[in-house]
């Protein structure tokens, strides 16, 4: 999960939201109903210059409807750009961080009434003010009705998901480690895979932990030259030994019990330290709407680069538990934010519906017993037909964080 | 032709200073637009420009970047060749008898949906970026580096400044658009698909693998730069992402073709002159007789458009270049050099099939390639060529995987491609040197109507009639 949106706009900041970001102009399927007089998807346009002293809008007011305020900071100093309710405290939507020099979009979707926009250079103070209308378009707007809400909802849930999922994980790797340690390699290969499950579901949250990442999920490929090899993956290749001819034509040498214990007890270290990272309070402030949004298209991305390419488990073949994995995560968090999602662009919400239902349908093919069939036992035209399914849900998921920030 | 001003033009309505992804009034959402002018424009430039009225209207296919007659309406600006726009609109889908441009991105994509609609909603997405690229401007409303700050950018950037380079997107469907594996109609076109749509059968000595063939759509991107081709294609894939997925594609550069009379005939990989007896663009009478569908051909709703052959063409570049200049003038039957028929004259000279030299021997081989591709070997059949040279780097031996990507538009390819291509196949002196290893063929619809309005829900797409 994406730490770096930690300090993103907290749910009072989003409270009884009017504006909602404008979506349907810029997912690329739409062609964005280009009117026949030239005017782009009937969007309202708008320059705001903020310089050290002064906030000077192209225009007073815009019509309802989609609203672009194209920012150009021309100050010396850091700026951010406020849409205000008409009491000037309620903060509408904003962009903050823009430096010297450089122009940023707000877009959204406004509803008619009295506003006041706020250019905050410096970021201190309540900025350079001006009163700001928006006249009513006789535009349809759909109202959000408690956004705030329901973010601050789906933020606590994934949070759950997120602890849940770490609990199993410890638990799992407990048993994993204790029979790979004692030498009981059916029973740890049997647990391989379903264990790893509650992994790759929170993928993208283990790895906003720089350190615990590689020490736990490094593939033998992505090791530099010199780099020890700890994790998940070295005990995969020690549990399906691969033949000379798979290992660049050299005899794999087993592990020792020695070095089992080693690398096995380090793995649950590391397992425990995830799951206490993930149980101290200032982990969920850390998930908001941004990061779940962002979690849930991480996730899809990493079956895009590694799973369906069957290049994350090259032991033991067991991609298809992972794929379905980042495909459970990611449908979690979109699940959580689907109401906020349905609200502000109902066409989204159904075509992500559809299009985890499709790539669900595909994977359900693959089954077999608890699990899954192996990755290679996958024909082309199957790897090809999950890829698609793959690429036609990760498209519209790229557009779910714009369109749960305000 | 008027030539545009250096500036944009002061009275042309106040954009805010949104980079090129604004539309303005020069958005192809109102293609009434003449051509513009070919000059090293910047994308930018482009927006400010587009409200200048041009007066240079009426060319036939619309196109003028990089032609003779364009840079001579401009002669003291020191044009740059290429760098301007075709209309995306006309008669005629710009990209066939176009001026042909430096490089191609082809690609051709599968339908992955059951739904009509959907397939209409992606033309009708396509047709709109596709017109809005070719002018230079971004494939969305808001361009690669603006719009909502926490989506992906409505396009991928990588055009960006980059003027419109003479951008031609062509769009075509493939016999499986209209028919599923187990014969049924798709998307309700039931008796739609015309005869003349077939499958090209089998030619001696093909070896083509079955990823470089075929695919339900097609679209021949083409321009001056590379970078602003492949931007197209990967834009259009973009957009197509749940809808239709790629099956293939290629990149070709080096034309080998030309369609106009002031293009130079250029050179295929063999490094013979390639082309020299093409349909141009200046041959009205011989693109209405050859390259347009007519009404009444069989497909009504492709009147106005032309059949699309591909066929990537490997050569087998090292065994080609030990072969002795005689045995190369030999096979080809013109001299390497000039480009003359070895019966004589220079380049443009017609070859005289009956000319002997010492011991009654003709000078041009009855199996050579131009024997055996000229119109009187072939019932008067001629085609327009579009190809392209490819290399994609080398094989596993070391060799390079090179040659021709061959692409004709004809107006009946069983009679302007298949015999031909089955002669050239079976006695051709140059089949020993060549391997074809792709293929395909499309219906490519006829223009877009100046002034139709774009996207949104009702606005004109490439194939309409084909919905109608």
């Amino acid at each position: 999960m994406t730490r770096s949106r930690a300090t993103h706009a907290a749910a009072p900041l989003l409270a009884a939201a009017l504006l909602v970001p404008l979506l349907a102009a810029c997912t690329p399927n739409d062609p964005a109903a280009a009117g026949s007089d030239g005017s782009a998807a009937g969007s309202a346009k708008l320059t705001v210059d903020s310089s050290a002293d002064a906030c000077t809008l192209s225009a007073a007011e815009a019509p309802s409807g989609n609203i672009v305020f194209t920012v150009t900071n021309t100050g010396d100093d850091v700026t951010e750009f406020y849409l205000l309710a008409e009491d000037g405290l309620r903060i509408v939507s904003e962009v903050e961080n823009i430096g010297p020099g450089i122009s940023r979009d707000l877009v959204l979707t406004a509803k008619p009434g009295e506003y006041v926009t706020a250019c905050k250079p410096g970021m201190i103070g309540d900025g350079i003010r001006s009163d700001f209308t928006v006249t009513d378009s006789g535009k349809d707007i759909e109202p959000t009705g408690a956004v705030a809400d329901q973010i601050a909802l789906a933020s606590t849930n994934y949070v759950a998901y997120v602890k849940d999922q770490t609990e199993q994980l410890l638990e799992g790797t407990q048993e994993f480690v204790a029979a790979y340690e004692a030498g009981d390699d059916e029973a740890a290969k049997a647990l391989y895979a379903p264990v790893r499950v509650h992994w790759e579901r929170i993928e993208p949250v283990a790895e906003s932990f720089g350190d615990l990442d590689p020490k736990m999920d490094l593939r033998e490929a992505d090791l530099e030259e010199g780099q020890e090899w700890t994790g998940w993956h070295l005990l995969e290749k020690d549990l399906w030994q691969p033949a000379p001819e798979a290992n660049g034509g050299e005899t794999y040498v087993a592990l020792t019990p020695e070095q089992r214990t080693q690398y096995a007890d380090q793995l649950l270290a590391d397992t425990q330290e995830l799951f206490d990272r993930t149980h101290e309070a200032s982990f969920a402030d850390g998930i908001d709407a941004p990061a779940i949004g962002n979690g849930a298209k991480g996730l899809l991305d990493e079956v895009a680069t590694g799973k369906v390419t069957g290049e994350e488990e090259i032991w033991s073949h067991t991609d298809l538990w992972d794929f379905q994995a980042n495909v459970d995560g990611a449908k979690v968090a979109y699940d959580g934010l689907r109401d906020v999602v349905s609200a502000k662009d109902e066409e989204l919400a159904t075509t992500l519906d559809e299009r985890f239902a499709t790539l669900q349908g595909l994977l359900d093919e693959q089954r077999q017993g608890d699990g899954f069939v192996l990755y290679t036992d996958l024909t082309p035209e199957q790897v090809k037909a999950l890829s698609q399914a793959v690429d036609s849900l990760s498209e519209p998921l790229s557009q779910l964080t714009a369109a749960v920030v305000l | 032709m008027t030539t545009a001003p250096d500036q944009p033009d002061a009275d042309a309505p106040k954009w805010p200073d949104a980079p090129r992804g604004t539309t303005g009034p020069g958005d192809p959402t109102r293609p009434t637009e003449p051509p513009r002018e070919a000059r090293r424009i910047s994308r930018r430039a482009v927006l400010g420009m587009a409200g200048v009225g041009l007066a240079g209207a009426g060319l036939a296919g619309g196109f003028l970047a990089g032609s003779a007659a364009a840079r001579t309406a401009a002669p003291s600006a020191g044009p740059a060749e290429g760098d301007g726009a075709f209309a995306f609109t006309g008669e005629h889908q710009a990209g066939i008898t176009t001026p042909v441009q430096d490089s191609l991105h082809f690609a051709t994509w599968d339908v992955t949906t059951q739904d009509r609609d959907e397939v209409v909603a992606l033309l009708r997405a396509w047709t709109l970026a596709a017109a809005r690229m070719t002018q230079g401007l971004p494939a969305g409303e808001f361009g690669p580096v603006s719009g909502p700050y926490d989506a992906p950018p409505d396009d991928t950037g990588e055009a960006e400044g980059l003027p419109a380079s003479g951008l031609t997107i062509t769009f075509g469907f493939g016999p499986s658009f209209f028919t599923a594996a187990d014969g049924s109609a798709r998307f309700g076109l039931d008796g739609r698909k015309p005869d003349l749509l077939a499958d090209l059968p089998h030619f001696p000595g093909d070896m083509l693998e079955d990823a470089r063939c075929g695919g339900d759509l097609a679209v021949q991107a083409c321009a001056n730069d590379p970078q602003v081709a492949v931007h197209a294609i990967r834009n259009l894939a973009r957009i197509a992402f749940g809808t239709a997925s790629v099956r293939w594609s290629q990149l070709g550069y080096g034309r080998t073709s030309s369609t106009t009379t002031a293009q130079p005939t250029p050179r295929n990989l063999f490094g013979f002159k390639d082309g020299t007896a093409n349909i141009t663009s200046e041959e009205s009478a011989a693109t209405d007789e050859h390259v347009w569908v007519a009404p009444g051909d069989g497909a009504d709703w492709l009147a106005g458009g032309s059949y699309l052959v591909a066929r990537r063409i490997r050569m087998t570049i090292e065994t080609w270049d030990r072969a002795p200049l005689r045995e190369q003038e030999t096979i080809v039957g013109r001299t390497k050099g000039s480009g003359a028929p070895l019966s004589g004259g220079d380049e443009r000279t017609e070859p005289d099939f009956e000319a002997a030299g010492r011991g009654g021997v003709p000078l041009i081989d009855a199996a050579s390639h131009v024997r055996l591709a000229h119109p009187t070997s072939n019932g008067g059949a001629r085609m327009l060529r579009r190809g392209y040279n490819y290399t994609d780097g080398s094989d596993g031996l070391g060799r390079l995987d090179a040659g021709l990507f061959f692409l004709a538009y004809v107006r009946d390819p069983a009679t302007q491609y298949v015999p031909m291509q089955n002669a050239l196949a079976k006695h051709d002196l140059m089949s020993e040197y060549l391997r074809h290893t792709g293929s395909g063929i499309w219906a490519v619809p006829r223009g877009i109507a100046e002034g139709a309005t774009l996207g949104g829900d009702e606005g004109a797409f490439v194939g309409q009639e084909l919905f109608a």
